[in-house]
């Protein structure tokens, strides 16, 4: 017997309920909150859902239409909750229209795909930024609490309180389901990628993906950049971001040796790169260019396809990098940028360039940043300044979350010599 | 929904209203952004209020009253009006309150009204 008291669940259903929740859940919740402008009620509802099936479809069959079947048993527990609740006299009139159009069965398999509009309001500059990601990862993937917190390092009940939270605030300050206008809508979108940005970033250290916890959100990054590919292909930045993220999965491979070791970039053998990703990513390259407006994930795009370039011609186009990290500085002038472009500059002029580049970047902002002052310990390093380059490494490596690159950087520091 | 837009204005702007009697840019602009919010039919109500110096803070603690004088925060941008709007959704009221003339100068806080707990306190609206 498990906790619901129900016996063991047949396999038939366990699989279709699997299936259903799998590629539905974020479909169901989106429709739901969609009209009720209440994700946490359209998510308890779709849960209370799912266990009644859990009941139902074993007893009853599995039903033809199980996304209907789920829909119309969500929707009537909504509908139950608003008369319980005495929706505010405000609402009462919109919530009473909303449920007269419900008076039909939903669309089985015309269900309007809201998950677009659902993005827009996780993303919205009223829910603080922190927030973003993990409210996408939660409502559109169905991800729970623990799994989130887990990828930000922060403790889930902290992670599940603030979810909470968000959520509330949604409802409560009247988020509207809706794509935003045209006024407004470069910068909504630009929170909408880096949202999904900051999902692939927290699975960055984990190269082999052998360790399935700590492979962070990479997959659910990859599958909401997709998702955003198929609802706006008219954007081109969002072409760029899954060119930017395809790229840099495809050389996930490369990242490390049989042994464990990390092997930088510069050092990875092309025929380790996946092909099949890099191909998808200078598609996605190609209609982003297509559409005439360049932005920052588009430049990080490019940039990450030169170095792809070279499994093709068998260099690195460094003079054509650091153009492009230009260009990425000037409109997105951040740490990563910055340092960035300092590496590339050093490899297409010298190493002298960069570090005057290096030294323009303001010591406190730099202070905690990693790969500044494992740039900076290279760099100077090539051009014979021993201790400075000695003190960058030491540094590089206390920021170091992965042992790989830690022993990496220090492998590199003893090489300096005396 | 209705959204109270809260306006938070800095002692130059509190200075500026000495000036209302001549043809002050900020009293017009103030008079054209209270029109629009009229024209548009999302206007509920709304008052300047006087500028901090002439608050009073009341607290009553273990049945004690304490009064003092001044505004309730130490800030140095402090409340100086409400402005009282019915509007679809969040977006809108975020609209508005970025239209105000306070805005470029001061702050403006957009908050929801709790109309369930009105409702409660007052009893079911007609």
């Amino acid at each position: 017997m498990d906790a619901h008291g129900i016996g063991a669940v047949d396999s038939a259903t366990h699989r279709a309920i699997e299936a259903i929740a799998r590629e539905s859940y974020g479909r169901l919740v989106a429709y739901l909150a969609a009209r009720t402008r209440d994700v946490a009620g359209a998510e308890d509802a779709l849960g209370d859902a799912l266990v009644a099936a859990l009941t139902a479809w074993p007893r009853d069959g599995v039903p033809a239409a199980p996304a209907a079947w789920l829909l119309t048993s969500a929707r009537n527990r909504l509908i139950d909750h608003g008369r319980h609740r005495r929706v505010q006299s405000a609402h009462a009139e919109a919530f009473a229209q909303m449920t007269d159009a419900w008076a039909d069965a939903p669309p089985a398999d015309a269900l309007p795909d809201e998950r677009l509009k659902l993005l827009f309001v996780c993303a919205h500059p009223a829910i603080d930024g922190s927030m973003h990601t993990p409210l996408m990862l939660q409502t559109v993937l169905g991800l729970d609490a623990a799994a989130i917190a887990r990828a930000f390092v922060v403790a889930p009940a902290t992670m599940g309180q603030r979810l909470v939270r968000a959520k509330a605030k949604i409802r409560d300050a009247g988020i509207a389901f809706e794509i935003p206008d045209a006024s407004q809508l470069p910068a909504r979108l630009d929170a909408v990628l880096r949202a999904i940005y900051a999902a692939y970033g927290s699975g960055w250290e984990d190269a082999i993906g052998a360790d399935a916890r700590s492979r962070g959100l990479v997959d659910e990054a990859i599958w909401l950049a997709r998702l955003l590919n198929e609802r706006m292909p008219d954007a081109a930045e969002v072409h760029g971001l899954l060119a930017l993220m395809l790229h840099c999965e495809a050389r996930r491979p490369a990242r490390r040796s049989g042994d464990g070791a990390f092997v930088p970039l510069s050092e990875q053998d092309p025929h380790r790169w996946n092909d099949a990703l890099i191909d998808e990513a200078e598609r996605a390259l190609a209609a982003a260019a297509a559409l005439h407006r360049p932005g920052r994930f588009q430049l990080e795009a490019a940039i990450q396809s030169a170095h792809a370039d070279r499994r093709r011609s068998g260099r690195t186009d460094w003079a054509a990098i650091a153009l492009l990290y230009e260009g990425l500085v000037r409109v997105s002038p951040t740490l990563g940028a910055r340092v960035g472009r300092a590496a590339a500059v050093a490899e297409a002029t010298g190493a002298a360039a960069g570090l005057e580049l290096l030294d323009a970047i303001d010591a406190d902002a730099a202070a905690s940043y990693q790969p500044y002052w494992a740039v900076r310990a290279h760099l100077a390093a090539a051009t014979g300044a021993r201790g400075v380059a000695r003190t960058a490494f030491e540094r590089a490596i206390a920021l170091s979350d992965d042992a790989a690159i830690r022993a990496f950087l220090a492998a590199r520091c003893a090489a300096i010599g005396d | 929904m209705r959204y109270a837009l809260l306006v938070y204005e800095t002692p130059e702007l509190f200075e500026m209203r000495k000036r209302y009697d001549a043809n002050e840019p900020m009293l017009a602009a103030w008079r054209t952004y209270y029109e629009s919010l009229v024209a548009a039919g999302v206007y509920l109500g709304g008052d300047p209020l006087h500028p901090p110096a002439t608050g009073t803070t009341v607290r009553v603690r273990r049945g004690e009253r304490d009064i003092q004088d001044g505004p309730y925060a130490n800030t140095k941008e402090q409340l100086a009006g409400f402005i009282l709007l019915e509007l679809p959704s969040l977006d809108a009221a975020i609209e508005w309150a970025a239209r105000c003339p306070a805005a470029a100068i001061g702050a403006m806080e957009v908050r929801p009204l709790a109309e369930a707990v009105k409702d409660r306190i007052e009893g079911p609206r007609a």
